[in-house]
């Protein structure tokens, strides 16, 4: 249980800072939403099945969407 | 200089955070108001699910006041959105592709159904209003980005978004006439476990759903109508 939790911890930091160095910003982007499923699997591990399902929800769906659409909006590419 | 002044004022705000919480001791039992509402919970109010218990039943103000920051929200972005508003150029919409329409299609009632499950059983299950919410607005969104062109009709999810408000205020206010204070469950709380049961808190988790739904729905429909709008 522990071993899963720190690997899931471990992928959730390598995406953050992969969401955070990418030039492209739909990769950012979904980097950005791997964060949030990885942290909706560990609030499921954690006994938090409410705050997983509103992390999911929001966190991965509605949330990677509004970005997506503001990327779209304005550049694609940070310079 | 910029760069060491944020670093050391990041290192004071860690230690701050850090010793504070390291007072507390992480997921033991011990907290007397916990306990209470894990082994008392059912009994009082009727619900299953404790989570509900305590979000819609013991801290139901606090709930009221979080639908209303979202409802803050969205409005001010309506705002936003409707000052900056471009002139409509009416490119044409690209389509998406028929794999994506067709399993749009079939997967959107199908996450519909399960966001009214969630609303529905807030109080027996894990979920309840604000979570079956975003699942029904996700739905939405996958109709927005499968079926291009289709919209939702602006006053009926802003009818649907003010009835869910006025219901749970009303609600709070019957209880406050017929009981003593804001949202007493004035209803029978029924045998726990059963569909029909615990007071008010299903109904109070469906307006919150309705609320809730049809408000980020708008959010997604105002931002996606601009976007389609612009010049290419």
């Amino acid at each position: 249980m522990e071993i899963i939790a720190g690997i899931l911890v471990l992928l959730m930091i390598a995406s953050a800072i992969a969401a955070a160095s990418f030039q492209d910003l739909m990769n950012a982007v979904i980097a950005s939403c791997i964060v949030s499923l990885l942290a909706a699997l560990l609030f499921y591990l954690l006994q938090a099945p409410d705050v997983a399902m509103a992390e999911a929800a929001i966190g991965a769906a509605l949330v990677t969407g509004i970005f997506v659409i503001a990327v779209k909006r304005t550049k694609r590419f940070e310079e | 200089m910029r760069k060491l002044i944020s670093i050391i004022l990041l290192g004071m705000v860690a230690t701050g955070l850090f010793m504070s919480i390291s007072q507390i001791p992480f997921g033991e039992p011990g907290e007397r108001i916990g306990d209470h509402f894990i082994n008392q919970g059912v009994n009082e109010t009727g619900a299953t699910n404790i989570v509900a218990a305590v979000v819609v039943s013991y801290r139901g103000f606090d709930t009221l006041g979080e639908v209303s920051v979202l409802f803050t929200a969205a409005m001010g972005l309506g705002a936003v959105i409707g000052l900056v508003r471009r002139k409509k150029t009416h490119t044409p919409i690209e389509p998406a592709s028929l794999i994506v329409y067709t399993g749009c299609r079939f997967l959107f009632p199908v996450i519909l159904l399960v966001g009214t499950y969630i609303v529905i059983h807030g109080h027996l299950t894990p979920g309840g209003g604000f979570q079956g919410g975003a699942v029904i607005a996700s739905a939405f969104l996958l109709m927005y980005l499968g079926c291009r062109g289709k919209r939702i009709r602006e006053n009926l999810s802003r009818g649907l978004e003010s009835l869910g408000g006025l219901l749970f205020i009303l609600l709070g206010v019957t209880g406050l006439v017929i009981g003593r204070d804001f949202l007493f469950s004035f209803l029978p709380e029924g045998e726990a476990g059963n569909l029909i049961s615990a007071g008010i808190i299903p109904l109070i988790y469906m307006a919150v759903g309705l609320k809730v739904g049809s408000e980020l729905t708008g959010i997604i429909d105002h931002l996606i109508e601009d976007t389609d709008e612009l010049p290419e």
